[in-house]
């Protein structure tokens, strides 16, 4: 009996360890594929990653996992709909899928099972290094040229000047209040952190560790001592201080929302009254609310468009990079979702003709004060050679902790 | 042949059930084990094949995971508690004292919850703890409000979930309690409560135990109440969540997971004595 238990036990085992390891075969390609390297590329070399050479008849369609907000086809508002005008156009049926947080987009990337993703700069290279995405070919797209250059071989979407992506649009993460409770009108980022006890219970914060950004944002302007230059490069006394500070507002905290609709429903509900937002939710929630960049200045987001390594739907994935880059496209999308086109074409075809002028679309000394996102490696980003900085994995076992 | 064959026939009855609890279920449980002793590159998010009990050193040395832990199994046992008193005195007046026409009734009536979607009920409770919700609207005038988001709304709204799988075990229970017993009791001189507390209660004490396990394991494993009404409060579930959906650290997420596997496991192995897996 007890032999042919054990026996019993072993194959259950193996078969354990078999379903796993093919289940696991497709995530897995490439991690081998760099990871320390030069410094100026962040600390990595890209695995090599075929890119694509011409656009061949489309598929049929295509598999898009977007931010909430860029791929609308008019089930939000039917006023709002740039995806079907794609789909008309190009013979391909576009698949959205939203995605709350970018670490959720980078663990979506991994099934395979999207061909295009809209990825922020704290998920682009960690995309690229784990060889999820593929080189993009700029040449074959109609609308590469009219893109701002700032925008173009930046760190954080090429690798030894090539582009793994071509830019959407940017913008910066904003201090959202409802009128009717939070008076006078805050003006700082301290109205969430020192003074947060005056909103007690009804203070809201984005539930990403990426989130630990806009407390040290924060810090480098209040707290100078710190030596704080980059929010993304924290060392560990530095990312000490900007816990500490998430703990004591974690006291005032109503609830933490990562999907959009969450922090939609808290405000309206008025179980949240002010916290940081998108220009989008605003727009969603009305004129209840406003939505300032407090005088700190701002974290922000600089979005790519990638392609899958093993997009199925690759030709459809280049005609929607090229689609949503496009001057229409642009306008509409930056309009609704509240952030600057990357092609500048796009701000003469505005309803509202002054919105790149509010958005300083083509601005690019505005634009590099805002802190997009970027992914916290080992390798301090802000150039510091004698110290170790804390990288994603501290932060995110940081942010259970502010969790508790 | 299969005539006769008894055995063949029997073995190939059952081979198709024994696989799916074999390789499907075991399986699983034993790629997730396996899965725990790997690790993951924190930049790319890729699970690297080196075998290593990191995750298990982290689980146990970082003071956040302890505090989640108890804090997990605290929840489950209050709501087990909650539970288990609201359970009884309903289950004892289906079993002993309603009509059977009512019975049925209530019968019905404890099921019904279970026909609506459990993320509509979870959402039902946001509403009703909202600052602008009912339980606020009827407070207020008493110079009280809603609990909010928080560890009591789930505890409110697990309880709620799960009264159903509490009611059930403990009716059934009852139900096998003799009515003869109850009147010997009374025959002998003891009042309701002596008798509820001598004769009932030990006899349900089993059915009790049936009911707590669904109660528990059902509140040790959730985080989609906690994320719905549970404000900044976090449970196992959603580490386990955070750490697979989010920040993709299948591994970590993998030694979270065995936490209440653990739990259960012991809390099965003090049931089992008691006697209440007969229950079930």
């Amino acid at each position: 009996m007890r032999k042919t238990r054990s026996k019993t036990l072993a194959a259950v085992a193996c078969a354990g360890v078999l379903a796993l390891a093919s289940a696991c075969g497709t995530s897995s390609g490439g991690s081998d594929g760099g990871t320390k390297a030069d410094a100026d590329q962040g600390g990595f070399t890209a695995p090599d990653v075929p890119m694509q050479e011409s656009i061949g008849d489309p598929e049929g369609q295509v598999n898009i996992l977007a931010w909430p907000g860029y791929a609308e086809d008019g089930s939000t508002d039917k006023s709002i709909d740039w995806v079907t005008p794609f789909e008309k156009e190009s013979g391909c049926q576009a698949n959205v899928k939203y995605f709350d947080t970018s670490d959720q987009a980078v663990q979506l990337m991994k099934t395979g099972e999207y061909d295009v993703v809209s990825a922020s700069g704290d998920a682009t290279l960690r995309l690229i290094a784990g060889g999820d995405v593929a080189p993009v070919n700029t040449d074959l797209l109609t609308n590469y040229a009219d893109i701002a250059p700032f925008l173009k071989d930046q760190k954080f979407n090429s690798v030894d000047g090539q582009m793994y992506g071509v830019p959407h649009g940017w913008g910066a993460n904003l201090l959202m209040y409802n009128k009717d409770v939070v008076k006078p009108a805050p003006t700082s980022w301290g109205a969430v952190f020192d003074d947060a006890s005056t909103y007690a219970g009804k203070v809201t914060a984005y539930d990403s560790p990426i989130y630990i950004a806009d407390a040290a944002l924060y810090l480098m302007a209040t707290q100078p001592d710190l030596g704080i230059e980059d929010p993304y490069a924290l060392d560990q006394d530095q990312l000490a201080a900007a816990v500490d500070l998430l703990k004591a507002q974690k006291g005032n905290v109503s609830e933490y929302w990562s999907n959009y609709l969450k922090e939609v429903a808290a405000f309206k509900s008025g179980d949240s009254v002010i916290g940081t937002t998108w220009q989008v939710i605003a727009s969603t929630i009305g004129d209840s609310v406003a939505a300032v960049l407090p005088e700190e200045g701002s974290t922000g987001w600089s979005d790519t468009w990638m392609i899958s390594s093993e997009a199925k739907n690759p030709n459809c994935g280049y005609l929607w990079m090229d689609y949503i880059t496009s001057p229409e496209a642009q306008a509409q999308v930056a309009e609704y979702f509240g952030e600057a086109p990357a092609n500048t074409k796009a701000c003469d075809l505005t309803t509202d003709t002054s919105f790149c002028d509010t958005y300083h679309a083509e601005d690019s000394d505005f634009a590099s004060q805002i802190h997009y996102w970027t992914t916290p490696i080992s390798q301090c980003l802000d150039g510091r050679t004698d110290t170790e900085c804390t990288d994603y994995g501290d932060w995110t076992t940081a942010w259970t902790e502010i969790k508790g | 042949m299969l005539d006769r064959r008894p055995g063949l026939r029997v073995g190939l009855l059952l081979t198709p059930p024994m696989l799916w609890l074999g390789v499907a279920y075991l399986g699983a449980l034993a790629a997730l084990l396996v899965t725990s002793l790997w690790t993951q590159d924190d930049f790319t998010g890729n699970i690297e094949r080196i075998w290593t009990l990191d995750n298990f050193r982290q689980l146990f040395t970082v003071d956040v995971y302890r505090t989640i832990t108890l804090r997990t199994i605290g929840i489950a046992a209050l709501v087990t508690v909650v539970d288990a008193v609201l359970a009884f005195p309903i289950a004892l007046y289906m079993a002993k004292v309603a009509s059977p026409r009512t019975q049925r009734l209530l019968v019905i009536a404890v099921l019904t919850p279970l026909w609506a979607s459990y993320l509509v009920k979870a959402y039902a409770w946001r509403g009703m703890l909202s600052a602008d919700g009912p339980i606020a609207w009827i407070a207020n005038p008493f110079g009280l409000d809603t609990p909010g988001y928080g560890l009591p709304a789930v505890i409110i709204t697990l309880s709620y979930l799960w009264l159903p799988y509490m009611i059930l075990p403990v009716y059934a229970g009852l139900e096998r309690v003799p009515d003869s017993l109850l009147e010997a009791s009374s025959d002998l001189g003891g009042g309701s409560w002596t008798t509820i507390r001598r004769v009932v209660l030990p006899m349900a004490f089993p059915a009790l135990v049936a009911g707590s396990i669904f109660t528990f394991s059902l509140s040790l494993g959730d985080y989609i109440t906690v994320q719905i009404v549970g404000g900044t409060s976090q449970l196992l579930g959603n580490v386990v969540y955070d750490n697979q959906g989010a920040a993709n650290n299948l591994p970590f997420a993998a030694a979270v997971a065995t936490v209440p596997i653990v739990v259960m496991v012991v809390y099965l192995a003090l049931a089992r004595r008691v006697g209440a897996l007969e229950d079930l």
